[in-house]
């Protein structure tokens, strides 16, 4: 050997690969555009994800300006007089008191973040939230407010305007006297008097949050312990920082979920390179051998192969950023940056390129080629050349992939890795042993497929005969072709089954938690509007009520490193206290001396092992209170964790007497219609209530689900497109190393329309397996991703549905397109070229 | 049996070439000849334009009194497919079906029952001297075994008219011998007409008469023994 041989060796394969590429340039360009697809899907979503989580941190971080340290504890707030003993501490520079609502604007469904503030010390930590404009003293007026420029747009408000905000089922009127600039805070937001907004709001004597500064040298971190150790219950002392971690904690889930789903698409393009490329090989065979016999090295062909397929990867993942960036350009437009989960509602995008993700998914493109061509270039390497030069060889090139152990090990794997808990609180194992299943059972094909087609008996037409006698006799093409589709088909039948069985739990979810026939809601989302007394009675004693199952809603801190878990005082019956409540196994029965009974949602059994039997306490109204946990429950609702207790005990607790929504009962003979006109009607305020029925929540929670799980179809539809690219592109490339057989059997007299049912036999015969086994590993997917993956992602459970009918409908199209894309692949095999191939010697 | 006259190929393209005119042959039952030619003189073609794989520009072409030239597709493949064998110079026996599954595909095509077509392959075998090789795979085979099955194959369902390109010209001398041998005899027992398109004087040597092939037409070579 010299030392100019490996350059001329590589100068050759190039040579004999750009040869191939010029002669198969579409069958090139479908492998391109697969890891071009994925690697598009993949840095879309990183990009709207990291859109959405930095738009948070942003919005967060204006609201906390330079604060080393925040306060915060319930929804509710916590009591004023925390605030003078942080202010005094010799160690603070600054303690900025802040009140802060969701206040529902009246006429308007969205809502207006209102800050109340004292502008003399937030001055000195949150400048920006300092009210600019009108009069020197309207910064301190309990009825004036300053708008940002988002607020200002929307509501259409100049200073001089005036908003009003419901507060209980009233309105109060605030004058606008200026702007904010409160910069990184990109929704509506309104700043205030921290006076006025106690007075204006009901907040008297509690505060949402206190801001601090420390002096300078102080030690923040041994401060933040001194001072939480003094703290009332459900309250404490964090890092801004953390409060970002802990809200962006709660979308996390999604956010993983839907970039593995992303990250799918790219392994079918994976697929569909192995398919594409060991089809190819294939093809190439017998040049290759010749390379050999003249001397180049397996190292160097395995080499080229792998260069080759980096530079397939290279091509694609380059065209894949660029479509990825255009792609998270057009769905922040289109869908907002929650992807219509309602995450991050309302937020405002501002995309950027994100050179370190762009790196990592374009490395990853290559990567996903060259590992997809590894198999068939080392087979290529590897094989002899003297068989290899012969016709015929093609076969011994797949008889490596018949091994069954592989496959096996896999599954078995995978099998095993269901058992592990989750990571960090992801699913990784759930993960893990679904890619696990997939590429084992991959593995397992060409072995099933040889029983498959071994067992099914020779039709009598010649043309389909010759069709099941070719894929029992060479096999491994057609089952090489069905890596990529089954892998897609299996993802899009396993999510069909997770999503059909989540939203038929959700409907049925939906039918046990509302049981009333008529709900009523002071302001969905707002912290302002509620029901009071007043108004409780008034719905009592309407003619045709026979009863009102009154809710308070209020939201409280157990664990600083997640967002508050909701409390759900509830007005319970005494002889059936879980009716309306979907329990998911037996309760425990109060026994003499137990502590009172509370119900946790299944998420929050999960996240704070609050199991049945179990003594947990809650800080409520400033002091922990011991429950015994009565039973776990199904809720779809609120995905940071519910709690529900009996209402009487929450009022004797906390003397909180409002309530936030009504399920009322109609007496025998009274009407929906004339009870709703009732209600606007004599209740005072009551046309500021939503009513609503049952049957209308139902349904906008269905509309709400199928739109939060539109991106996710979406992303499958991507898979499934690049599965039937790679079935098309691996027919394609099986009537190209087949056409000697079919110029000889045009001879012998087989007629064009013969051939074509040879090839739509063909394609019909391997779709079905690669359906039924893609269905089959598809069912085994879901039961994955319904009992290991959501439920360590989203800790919710649900029941199994299988949904048949559009299944087997799927099942049918893709039949049938299968077919179709056989029989157009195969235009190849009916024409004079056809014909003229058996002049070929090889 | 077999009747051409005037034949006539071109073929257009970017290099727009004459392959032949003017090419005559009658070829009667049981006669068995030999084309010879330089290479790209139109050999190949000339045997493709009598299958009715490719469509000559001028000139007729009878096969036992029925004009080809004037069939459809779909028509001339059933004239293929019951009165004429091939035998390819690259054997063409497909990998994936055994060495009987192969000869049995003419008459799986002519829709011959599994018993009749089981005898009829089975004598074929017989007769190409492959009887025990009939559940062998064709990578289990030598080039001579091969081109025998592809014989078997072009004779199976007793066609009248075999036409064979370059049989020999992957073989060696001893199995080149013993193919054209056996391909000639077999030709000649079933009472078929035969074209054998050959490079080889060797091989032309075994037909009744040799013709060779000129950019003008056909002419008389020397005859066979």
């Amino acid at each position: 050997m010299n030392a100019a041989e490996p350059r001329v060796a590589s100068v050759s394969t190039l040579r004999a690969i750009a040869g191939a590429w010029l002669e198969h340039k579409g069958r090139v360009a479908v492998s391109v555009l697969a890891i071009a697809l994925g690697v598009a899907l993949g840095y879309a979503v990183q990009l709207i994800n990291q859109v959405a989580v930095s738009e948070f941190a942003q919005a967060v971080q204006t609201l906390s300006g330079e604060a080393d340290l925040v306060i915060r504890g319930a929804q509710a707030g916590f009591d004023e007089r925390l605030y003078a003993g942080i202010a005094a501490d010799s160690q603070v520079a600054v303690a900025s008191p802040v009140v802060e609502v969701d206040a529902r604007v009246v006429g308007q469904d969205e809502l207006l973040k209102i800050v109340g503030i004292d502008v003399f010390r937030a001055g000195l930590i949150q400048p920006g939230l300092v009210g600019e404009g009108g009069e020197a003293l309207d910064t301190l007026r309990d009825d004036v407010i300053f708008l940002n420029a988002y607020a200002a747009d929307w509501l259409q408000a100049a200073p001089g305007d005036t908003v009003a905000v419901q507060v209980g089922l009233g309105e109060v009127k605030l004058r606008v006297a200026g702007s904010v600039r409160a910069e990184g805070y990109r929704l509506p937001l309104a700043v205030m008097d921290i006076a006025g907004a106690q007075r204006r709001f009901e907040w008297l004597g509690r505060l949402a949050r206190i801001d601090v500064r420390l002096r300078p040298g102080a030690d923040v971190e041994v401060f933040r312990k001194r001072v939480s150790e003094g703290l009332p219950p459900g309250v404490v002392i964090e890092r801004p920082r953390a409060s970002v971690e802990s809200g962006a904690r709660l979308s996390r889930s999604y956010r993983v979920n839907l970039n593995v789903l992303a990250l799918v698409a790219l392994f079918t393009g994976g697929l569909l390179v192995f398919s594409a490329q060991a089809l190819a090989v294939v093809r190439r065979r017998p040049y290759i051998a010749l390379l050999r016999v003249l001397g180049m090295k397996r190292s160097t062909v395995l080499r080229g192969l792998l260069v080759e397929a980096g530079v397939i990867g290279a091509v694609g993942a380059g065209i894949g950023i660029l479509l990825g960036y255009a792609l998270a350009q057009f769905v922040l437009r289109v869908l907002g940056p929650d992807l219509g989960s309602g995450f991050f509602r309302g937020l405002e995008a501002r995309l950027t390129a994100e050179p370190v993700a762009a790196v990592v998914f374009f490395a990853l493109g290559i990567a996903v080629a060259v590992l997809g061509s590894l198999a068939a270039a080392r087979e290529a390497a590897r094989a002899d050349p003297a068989p290899a030069l012969k016709a015929g060889d093609e076969q011994r090139a797949f008889a490596r992939l018949e091994r069954v152990a592989p496959g096996m090990a896999l599954v078995a794997a995978g099998a095993l890795a269901t058992l592990a808990p989750a990571l960090g609180g992801l699913p990784i194992f759930g993960y893990v042993s679904i890619a696990l299943v997939l590429i084992g059972t991959i593995l397992l094909i060409p072995r099933i497929a040889r029983v498959v087609f071994r067992a099914l008996p020779i039709p009598r037409t010649p043309s389909m005969a010759f069709a099941l006698l070719q894929l029992r006799g060479a096999p491994g093409q057609a089952t090489v072709s069905l890596a990529s589709i089954v892998a897609s088909v299996s993802l899009l039948v396993a999510m069909a089954i997770m999503v059909g069985s989540f939203r038929v739990s959700l409907d049925a979810w939906l039918g046990r938690v509302l049981p009333a026939d008529l709900y009523v809601r002071a302001g969905a989302w707002s912290d302002t509007g509620y029901l009071s007394r007043e108004t409780q009675r008034a719905l009592r004693s309407l003619p045709g009520v026979a009863r009102v199952d009154l809710v308070r809603r209020e939201q409280i801190l157990l664990d600083p490193a997640r967002p508050r878990i909701v409390l759900l005082a509830r007005e319970l019956d005494e002889k059936d206290p879980t009716r309306g409540l979907p329990l998911v196994g037996p309760p425990r029965l109060p026994e003499t001396g137990d502590p009172p009974e509370l119900w946790a949602s299944e998420i929050a059994a999960d996240l704070y092992g609050f199991s049945t039997g179990r003594v947990v306490e809650l800080p409520l109204a400033g002091r922990n209170v011991r429950f015994r946990i009565a039973g776990v429950w199904r809720d779809y609702g609120r995905q940071q964790g519910a709690l529900v207790m009996d209402r009487d005990r929450y009022i004797a607790l906390t003397g909180d007497r409002k309530a936030n929504d009504g399920g009322l009962f109609l007496a025998p003979g009274a009407s929906r219609e004339t009870l709703a006109r009732l209600i606007t009607q004599r209740v005072p305020g009551g046309d500021r209530l939503e009513i609503t029925l049952p049957a209308e929540i139902r349904s906008r929670s269905l509309r709400a689900f199928d739109r939060t799980f539109a991106v996710t179809y979406a992303l499958e539809a991507v898979a499934l497109l690049i599965g039937l690219m790679g079935l098309s592109a691996s027919f394609g490339s099986l009537v190209l190393t087949r056409r000697r057989e079919f110029g000889m059997l045009r001879h012998v007299g087989v007629t064009r329309g013969q051939i074509g049912m040879m090839l739509a036999t063909e394609g019909a015969v391997v779709s079905a397996l690669g359906l039924a086994v893609g269905s089959a590993v598809g069912w085994v997917i879901s039961l994955i991703l319904i009992d290991v993956v959501n439920r360590q992602s989203f800790h919710w459970g649900m029941d199994l549905h299988v949904p048949w009918l559009p299944l087997a409908a799927f099942t049918v199209v893709m039949l049938a397109l299968a077919s179709v894309t056989a029989v157009a692949s195969g235009r190849q095999a009916m024409s004079g070229e056809a014909v003229r191939s058996v002049k070929e010697d090889w | 049996m077999l009747t051409i006259r005037s034949l006539a190929k071109h073929y257009d393209g970017p290099r727009p070439r004459t392959v032949f005119t003017g090419i005559d042959l009658d070829l009667a039952a049981g006669e068995y000849v030999a084309v010879m030619g330089e290479s790209g003189i139109g050999k190949s073609t000339l045997l493709n334009l009598v299958a009715g794989l490719d469509a000559p520009d001028a000139g007729s072409i009878a096969l036992e009194d029925v004009e080809l030239t004037g069939l459809d597709d779909d028509a001339l493949t059933v004239v293929r497919r019951e009165k004429m064998g091939f035998v390819f110079q690259a054997f063409h026996v497909l990998p994936y079906l055994s060495v009987a599954q192969n000869v049995a595909v003419p008459l799986m095509l002519l829709g011959w029952d599994a018993a009749r077509t089981g005898a009829r392959v089975a004598a074929m075998l017989g007769a190409v001297g492959l009887a025990d090789r009939a559940d062998s795979p064709p990578r289990e085979l030598s080039g001579g075994e091969l081109q025998r099955v592809a014989i078997a194959r072009a004779l199976v369902h007793e066609p009248r008219l075999v036409l064979a390109d370059e049989p020999t010209g992957n073989l060696d001398p001893d199995s080149a011998a013993q193919v054209l041998a056996l391909l000639r005899d077999a030709v000649k027992a079933s009472g078929a007409a035969g074209i054998l398109v050959t490079h080889s004087r060797a091989a032309a040597q075994t037909a009744d008469r040799i013709l060779t092939m000129t950019a003008g037409g056909l002419r008389p070579g020397e005859i066979g023994p």
